[in-house]
């Protein structure tokens, strides 16, 4: 299914800007990011960073007010992963129907719904992380609402559930535009050919629609998970500081002039994304395309 | 032979503006039926409403005596190969085929059997694994074929099913497709607009201009009586010349009276005369009934294609002998080269080829004079 756009050899000069804006501006930081998170204060190579991240532990309270021994990173990795996760599943099950919807529209509506999902991109993502701020908050529009029909006040604020939210709204655009520039294109023969040969709507769905959108749809998840996944500024935010997640640690470490374990975080936060978008990909090539 | 499928008084209009109108059409069992005509005639919506892909804004599709106008596609037992074939890209030649087996949850087994004795058929028995995007333009058609038979359908619509394909190819595929249907007993509907492919291998030919009907018949038919202008014009090469009937058996045109083969009009109509150009006779000048100029001559191969000039109306002839521009000469027709049709609305707008050949230059130089 993949074609090579560029032919070995032919093009070389013309890719030239773009090689040298690809190794300036995206292998270079790389390389500084694994060296700093490689070395100590003093440029020495140590794993010291690395394993830092996976033994460092502290003490938290439950709420029966005990003390708990816990792996410090791995806890906020974990909670990053399934904020994440969450934002993403939840745009998903949103985007995908709206992304079909809209494909199957009429050309005017299509651009008109494209361009009311851009609109909310071309402002600024920490101002409109703001504005849900004063939305979801405990005196906030939403429980001015709520209370005229004489429901709630409902706490969000500080909650994961305002901080999800939060990541769905921000990213939701990532999601439905690879899925829908995916469906746009597809051939509208081969549904009928679907339906010719023996398939209901949801067959068609099933054995055609999904298995042909699943690129915009790997896509789609792809730039929902990571950048949800390594997210600080939502968190302070909505959550109010309380849920700590992997980029506060990140930032928090940058901050305090600890460049070395901040590049270790980002180096094995990385390592892991790419680690598991990799599987996920070589896994639906496998068994969803039939093995291509 | 048994009615399979039945249109009735069928009308559909897109925009307002009528696609078809007012077709019926009878189409039977183990029948190879083909829709012919111009892009923009309604022969593909036609195809589309047995598909259950378009409904019909007036009239009755009926499939062995029951009405399945609202009935879907997936529930009709027709299956459709596509113009551009519309394989699964996501799936391999075996899958593909496979694909309304396994809709209808047939045992794996069975799936197999079935997907490999219809590959052989349509002899592609070593390409299972392979992906259809690697195909050629033929293999795809083959798997497409292959796909819409599997299921055993009663009907079989193509919908111009060779038009990607290059001559050569798109000739053995003629072959192979009528040597399929006659071995499977399947009906085949067959949309084109090549009128040798639609000779070659339909039984029956349905020739549609503007939404409507203009001739059903067999090839046969078809060609040596067309019924208007248009089919006479459509299908094969034609001359058509405005003649009057004098009395059953005898007409009079361009300045001459011939016998025919024609009766049943009244005497003194106004009618068209078709002469193909393979059915006239070059002789000497003073042999001939007419006789004119000849102003073109053309190498096609196995014959010349002539132009001639007969008292300003331009002929085309289709001859072995050789003869130069500028060359006078006679020509004869026998009683049976001569058809007679009645007057339609097509009268006077095809069958004159004083255009012939120069319909390039209009094109490059639209304002210019001759």
């Amino acid at each position: 299914m993949h074609k090579r756009i560029l032919k070995k050899g032919g093009g070389g000069l013309a890719l030239a800007p773009y090689s040298l804006w690809s190794v300036l501006f995206i292998l270079v930081p790389l390389i500084f990011v694994a060296y700093y998170a490689f070395t100590d204060s003093n440029f020495r190579f140590t794993t010291e960073n690395i394993v830092r991240f996976f033994t460092a532990t502290s003490s938290i309270k439950e709420d029966d007010g005990s003390l708990r021994e816990v792996h410090t990173y791995l806890v906020i990795f974990m909670r990053s992963l399934k904020l994440a996760v969450i934002s993403t599943f939840i745009c998903l099950i949103f985007g995908y129907p709206m992304a079909y919807i809209m494909a199957r529209a009429k050309a005017r509506t299509q651009k008109t719904l494209v361009t009311l999902i851009m609109i909310p991109m071309w402002m600024n993502f920490l101002i409109r992380t703001y504005a849900w701020m004063t939305i979801l908050q405990d005196t906030g529009i939403l429980n001015g609402m709520l209370s005229n029909f004489g429901l709630g006040p409902v706490h969000i604020i500080g909650t994961e559930t305002a901080v999800i939210i939060g990541m769905v709204y921000d990213y939701f655009p990532y999601m439905i535009l690879p899925i829908y520039s995916i469906m746009a294109k597809m051939d509208l023969k081969l549904l009928e050919a679907a339906r010719d040969l023996g398939c209901n709507s949801f067959g068609v769905l099933r054995r055609v629609v999904f298995p042909l959108s699943l690129p915009g749809v790997i896509s789609g998840i792809t730039m929902v998970l990571i950048p949800s996944i390594s997210t600080f500024y939502i968190s302070q935010k909505l959550g109010n500081g309380k849920f700590f997640l992997i980029g506060d640690a990140i930032e928090g470490q940058y901050i305090a002039n600890n460049l070395h374990f901040a590049a270790a975080i980002a180096f094995i936060l990385m390592t892991i994304l790419l680690v598991c978008m990799g599987l996920f990909k070589y896994i639906t090539a496998k068994y969803v395309c039939g093995g291509e | 032979m048994k009615k399979i499928i039945e249109l009735k008084n069928i009308s559909k209009a897109f925009d307002g503006e009528g696609v078809l109108k007012n077709i019926s059409l009878d189409i039977h069992d183990n029948e190879f039926i083909t829709l012919l005509g111009p892009s923009g005639c309604g022969k593909t919506t036609l195809l589309r409403m047995i598909g259950g892909f378009e409904q019909p804004d007036e009239g009755d599709i009926m499939f062995l005596g029951e009405r399945i106008n609202d009935m879907p596609p997936h529930k009709r037992n027709v299956n459709t190969v596509f113009q551009k074939y519309a394989l699964f890209p996501h799936l391999n030649v075996f899958e593909n085929v496979a694909f309304p087996l396994r809709e209808r949850k047939v045992p794996k087994a069975e799936i197999k059997e079935k997907v490999e004795s219809m590959l052989n058929l349509v002899m592609l028995g070593s390409f299972a694994k392979r992906s259809v995007t690697s195909l050629s333009g033929g293999q795809q058609q083959r798997v497409a074929i292959a796909r819409a038979l599997i299921n055993h359908p009663q009907v079989l619509l193509l919908d111009e099913p060779l038009g990607a394909l290059d001559l050569k190819l798109r000739k053995d595929m003629q072959q192979e497709l009528k040597k399929i249907q006659q071995s499977t007993g399947i009906t085949f509907i067959f949309v084109t607009h090549d009128q040798e492919e639609a000779l070659s291998m339909s039984d029956t030919i349905v020739v549609l201009n503007e939404g409507q009907i203009q001739q059903i018949g067999g090839p046969l038919d078809i060609y040596n009586e067309p019924k208007n202008a248009f089919v006479a014009d459509f299908i094969g090469e034609s001359n058509i010349i405005d003649g009057t009937m004098l009395e059953n058996y005898r007409v009079s045109f361009s300045g001459h009276t011939f016998g025919c083969l024609d009766k049943g009009f009244a005497d003194g109509e106004s009618v068209d005369v078709v002469v193909r150009p393979e059915d006239v006779d070059i002789v000497p000048c003073e042999d001939g009934e007419l006789s004119g100029v000849v102003t073109q001559v053309t190498f096609m191969g196995v014959h010349n294609e002539i132009i001639v000039d007969i008292g300003g109306f331009k002929w085309m002839i289709q001859t072995t002998d050789s003869v130069n521009v500028g060359q006078r000469i006679g020509i004869s027709l026998e009683p049976d080269a001569i058809h007679i049709m009645k007057k339609s609305k097509y009268s006077g707008m095809f069958g004159d080829y004083s255009s012939y050949s120069n319909e390039l230059d209009e094109l490059a130089d639209p304002g210019g004079d001759e």
